[in-house]
């Protein structure tokens, strides 16, 4: 190797063009340093660039970009276009007094009527039972998964929770249609089982999972050495959860449940078939009722692209949107004023 | 465990009450033997470091003082493990009451992610079964802050959150957040492994301060801290113990090669 090297200089040097003017003082000849094919010396290449791993760089880079704005782009392109639909309708056409305050949806009517509160009351009714059944299910599954099962007991848990999450939501409409409708019929003795408390339930058992799996996180992210150090000061497997692993996991927990909330309001098949999908202001969990999803998607087929109707379906999508992205700004504001109070 | 009464008559004969005393204990994490056949003596009111080479199982002693190894479910124990008198392994032994008995400080400094008063007041209500008067907990946590020296440092922000003070801070108040609920036994494992050579030598200092009142287990890879700061050496190797001795007989004449070899720096 060392040989090779040396060779390599001798036979270079004499071969440089003659009264090329000596650039390198003599006795420092610039031979590759490890033998192999000549190569310029190290900081002569400071400008050079272009090869195998710079090209890839740029397209990683460029790839990489591509894809984060294009979350920004397409939740623009989303809202210019349910804003363009049914925005400038909202604010000049439409009665947005009687919208928000008259529960009578008769879109058909020869003088239709465009009342949303009852589809209102609907959502909300649905979405609030959903969740006084899923937050109890969905912490508690958590806290026995995250913090008391252990071994193959937690591993299939786990599994089962990701494999409800993925539960198509048609299907869980069809449980809602099939089973429980019947069982509530039975049970409380009611005429029809198509209800708040049908769909409540429903919706209630398909949050659960998707609220499971993210508070889970929150628990496991919270460092053991905290559960080791309140153990160590005596603290029973119970204290140890709540004083020191709820809280500090409190803003996992909370983003768990808003998230829960958002599926809630934005479901829409399973909602359709296990309520009734009746326009009616719901006084209690055994009424049936209709929810602003629902509406959308069963009516905007037999609309007139552009027609009034048509307008009314967008109006709501926006009020959809800006309760959900209100939920969301809520949901950061609590963490971040959580985050002050605890420095 | 006729052998033990008479050791222990013995120590008390001597005046050298023992705090913490284990006899032919033997530890398994599954079917690995971590340590065999342990028999220690740590004297009261005194402070003894626990010296050998890494993995000789020193951590693993210290953490089945107060049973803190069992949370990994693996672990199987045999022998006898005192703490002032008190047989810990037997099973009508309550953990959480050995653990307010035996306090354990962690090699990086664990502080709750809470106020720093409400992690001094922890054991303490834990202790009390909920919380107590203002001023019984203001008197509680002036008292264990004056303790380990950091009571002027941090009396003006104890609502600030303990882990944004320093390492040494943090780890003087995990000392201190024991001492509410009166330990008789500190048990430390490297305690200032994380802190850079000025705080090693406060917390030195606070140790030594302490020792009397409580008696202290501390684990140490660093020599000149097992030299200047204890009462006692124990040294370890490959789960048993080798030597225990009086520091200043250990570091000057110590009674085996092993001992004098790891002493010299030779292995570990
Ligand atoms: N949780 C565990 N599961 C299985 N084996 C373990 C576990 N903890 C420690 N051991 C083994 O037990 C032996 C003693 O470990 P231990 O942590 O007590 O050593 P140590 O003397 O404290 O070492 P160090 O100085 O590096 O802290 C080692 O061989 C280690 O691999
Ligand atoms: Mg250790």
């Amino acid at each position: 190797m060392s040989d090779n090297t040396v060779d390599n200089t001798s036979s270079g040097t004499p071969a440089q063009p003659p009264g090329k003017p000596p650039g390198k003082p003599p006795g420092k000849p610039p031979g590759p340093p490890y033998g192999g094919t000549p190569k310029r010396r190290r900081e002569d290449r400071l400008e050079d660039r272009i090869d195998a791993a710079w090209i890839w760089d740029r397209i990683a880079r460029a790839t990489i970009f591509l894809g984060g704005i294009s979350a920004i782009v397409f939740v623009l392109a989303i809202f210019l276009f349910i804003a363009r639909e049914g925005l400038g309708f909202a604010l000049s056409e439409l009665d947005l007094g009687y919208f928000f305050t008259s529960p009578n949806w008769r879109p058909t009517n020869e003088t239709p009527q465009f009342g949303a509160l009852a589809l209102i009351a609907g959502t909300a009714s649905i979405t609030g039972l959903a969740m006084l059944i899923a937050v109890p299910f969905a912490l508690g599954a958590a806290i026995y998964i995250g913090e008391f099962a252990t071994g193959k007991t937690r591993e299939t848990l786990k599994v089962l929770v990701e494999l409800l999450a993925a539960t198509p939501s048609v299907v869980w409409g069809f449980i809602g249609l099939s089973i429980m409708n019947p069982l509530i019929i039975e049970m409380f003795d009611v005429p029809i089982g198509l209800t708040v408390l049908n769909a409540g339930i429903i919706l209630g058992l398909m949050a659960a999972p998707i609220m499971t799996t993210i508070a889970e996180d929150a628990l496991k992210a919270v460092p053991d050495s905290y559960r080791e150090a309140a153990e160590a000061m005596g603290a029973t497997r119970w204290q140890i959860i709540r004083q020191v692993v709820i809280p500090s996991a409190k803003h996992g927990l909370v983003a768990a449940i808003l998230l829960g909330v958002g599926r809630g309001f934005g479901e829409t098949m399973a909602v359709l078939m296990a309520s009734g999908h009746a326009i009616n202001m719901p006084t209690s969990p055994f009424d049936s009722a209709r929810a602003l999803t629902a509406t959308i998607a069963s009516e905007l087929g037999e609309t007139a692209n552009g027609s009034e109707h048509y307008r009314v379906l967008f109006t709501l999508g926006i009020f959809l949107f800006l309760v959900t992205f209100v939920i969301n700004l809520l949901a950061d504001v609590l963490v971040r004023k959580g985050d002050k109070k605890r420095s | 465990m006729v052998s033990d009464t008479t050791s222990t008559a013995a120590a008390t004969a001597t005046g050298k009450a023992k705090a913490i005393q284990t006899r032919k204990l033997n530890l398994w994490y599954g079917s690995f033997q971590a340590l065999f056949d342990v028999d220690i003596d740590v004297v009261q009111g005194k402070v003894t470091s626990l010296i050998g080479p890494s993995g000789c199982g020193k951590s693993t002693l210290l953490r089945s003082i107060n049973r803190i190894n069992e949370r990994l479910g693996y672990v199987r124990t045999t022998g006898t493990i005192e703490v002032m008198g008190h047989n810990v392994l037997d099973p009508s032994v309550e953990l959480t009451q050995l653990r307010r008995a035996a306090g354990m400080v962690f090699q990086r400094p664990n502080p709750l992610p809470l106020s720093i008063r409400d992690n001094l007041l922890f054991a303490y209500r834990l202790d009390r079964g909920g919380k107590g008067s203002r001023s019984d907990e203001d008197e509680v946590v002036e008292k264990a802050l004056k303790e380990v020296l950091l009571w002027d440092q941090v009396k003006d922000r104890l609502l600030q959150k303990a882990t944004e003070l320093s390492l040494e801070e943090q780890q003087k108040l995990c000392i201190a957040r024991l001492l509410p609920v009166k330990p008789s036994v500190l048990l430390m494992d490297e305690p200032c492994s994380a802190l850079d050579p000025e705080a090693t030598r406060a917390v030195e200092d606070l140790l030594w301060q302490l020792r009397g009142e409580y008696s202290i287990l501390i684990v140490t890879h660093n020599m000149a801290q097992a030299r200047r700061a204890s009462d006692e050496c124990i040294f370890m190797l490959m789960g048993k113990v080798v030597e225990h001795s009086a520091t200043v007989e250990m570091f000057v004449t110590p009674k085996h090669q092993e001992t004098a070899d790891y002493l010299e720096g030779r292995f570990g």
